[in-house]
């Protein structure tokens, strides 16, 4: 199989020119878009990573985990250097006013009207997150081989809206209380057969919104990836290197409509997220 | 070539190897507990010192914003009050004014009086006295002739004194003096 003759590879090119000549399977850009055990540095070399299970479940350290660490270590050291400039004075410069911008953007435009009263007990999972996927989908850019956007897995996209999802109905238990807020799914004054048929319906209504979120995030990081990959790999496809400039050009415009796509798919999960949060903590039926 | 192309999704399903929406709960599971410790190290290292800073120098400017509308509305009342004293200031220098003009006036008409009737009584007095003198002259006057008339009279006497003549200038002497 291709995807064991390859895994070694050094440089993703280097994968997409050995897939082109051996025949015109695709599944090398499927290679550099999936999730590894290495990490591959070109020429300094490759990273494997540890392997192993717990309960029968595969806890392997993956590429994209790996990738994961390195986003918030750098998240981490950021923000708490942007933290250390309001320890002077309250009006910071440089790095401390970057992030006081998006920290301003998220509780002003995103949190404080979607969740109303009370927000200031969301506003760390918020922040997190959005600055979580931004940073991931800005990772995503940097045009290392082998090095891919996390969010682009869909076990992370997955992980993340799990965590909306039971912060979403935490809030809706809080403010209402368990029982009230499962009562409350369904509209009050039905028909007994329109309840029938509602129950499951407000049941599943509460998985899509998460599964949206998942899968709008994994969908949108990912199809950047592909069409850049596959741009490039149109070189080797077409054996010839005139096709190269315009490769490169839509490549280039791809990647900086990328840079749009990251900002734009950070505030739509965290926005949607506080969206749902302050519907299921204002219900009003 | 591009035949294959197409349907690069299928063909690593169909290979039963790992596809894009295969999900790996490894994955998933590892990406939670990063996500739970990155909101607990950011919370308390980041998101809370910035936070509070914030909330602080909101605080601040706000709180300095309405001082300031505080001292401007002092300012303006202070500007107000100092207007109505200035007004009344000038209203009493004008009562104060016009009170001296009348007092004045009042001063000017007394003074004027005073000395036309102290000149009225100076005059009366200086008449009087011009009376008083003119009747002690003539009564002066009246002795002296009386006198003279007797030094005549007796010089008459002694040199003629005859009888009904004599008598007759007397009378007349002394009826124009009586006269007078």
């Amino acid at each position: 199989m291709i995807l064991d003759k390859i895994t070694n590879l050094p440089a993703a090119v280097d994968t997409a020119k050995k897939a082109a000549e051996s025949s015109s399977d695709p599944s090398w850009i499927m290679h550099h878009v999936l999730d590894a055990n290495s990490i591959s540095f070109g020429p300094l070399g490759t990273l494997n990573l540890p392997h192993f299970q717990l309960f029968g479940i595969d806890f392997s350290i993956t590429r994209d985990i790996f990738i994961i660490w390195v986003v918030s270590a750098i998240l981490i050291l950021l923000s708490i250097l942007a933290a250390r400039g309001y320890k002077k004075s309250l009006i910071p410069k440089g790095l401390s006013n970057l992030f006081e911008i998006i920290i301003e953007f998220v509780r002003d435009e995103i949190v404080k009207p979607s969740i109303g009263k009370g927000y200031t007990a969301y506003m760390p999972y918020m922040l997190t997150l959005f600055f979580f996927v931004l940073f991931c989908n800005l990772f995503g850019l940097i045009p290392a081989p082998n090095l891919i956007v996390p969010t682009g897995n869909i076990a992370v996209t997955a992980a993340l809206a799990g965590i909306s999802f039971i912060a979403i109905q935490y809030s809706g238990i809080k403010s209402y209380g368990f029982i009230k807020y499962f009562k409350n799914l369904v509209p009050a004054g039905m028909p007994g057969w329109i309840v029938v048929v509602i129950i499951p319906l407000e049941l599943l209504g509460l998985f899509t919104k998460p599964f949206a979120l998942c899968v709008r995030l994994f969908a949108n990081m990912i199809a950047g990836h592909i069409v850049i990959f596959s741009l490039v790999g149109l070189i080797f496809i077409m054996h010839t290197v005139y096709v190269a400039p315009v490769s490169v050009g839509f490549t280039l415009f791809i990647e900086l409509l990328e840079i749009l796509v990251a900002l734009i798919q950070a505030y739509i999960f965290t926005m949607l997220t506080a969206l749902f949060i302050g519907m299921a903590k204002h219900m009003e039926h | 070539m591009f035949t294959g192309f197409s349907l690069p999704f299928v063909a690593v399903i169909a290979e039963g190897g790992s596809s894009l929406i295969e999900v790996n709960p490894g994955v998933i599971i590892w990406t939670v507990a990063t996500f739970i410790i990155l909101l607990l190290i950011l919370k308390k290292f980041a998101w809370k010192p910035i936070l509070f800073a914030l909330e602080q120098r909101e605080t601040a400017i706000k709180e300095s914003l309405e001082k300031a509308q505080t001292a401007k509305e002092e300012a303006q009342k202070i500007l107000d009050q100092n207007q109505v004293n200035l007004a009344k200031a000038e209203e009493e220098s004008k009562q104060i004014i016009n009170q001296s003009r009348v007092y004045a006036e009042k001063l000017k008409d007394q003074i004027i009086q005073d000395s036309k009737s102290e000149a009225k009584k100076m005059i009366e007095e200086a008449a009087a006295e011009i009376e008083r003198k003119k009747d002690a002259a003539f009564d002066e006057l009246k002795n002296q002739v009386a006198e003279i008339a007797v030094l005549a009279a007796e010089k008459i006497i002694r040199e003629k004194l005859d009888g009904e003549t004599q008598k007759k200038i007397v009378d007349k002497f002394i009826g124009e003096i009586t006269k007078n």
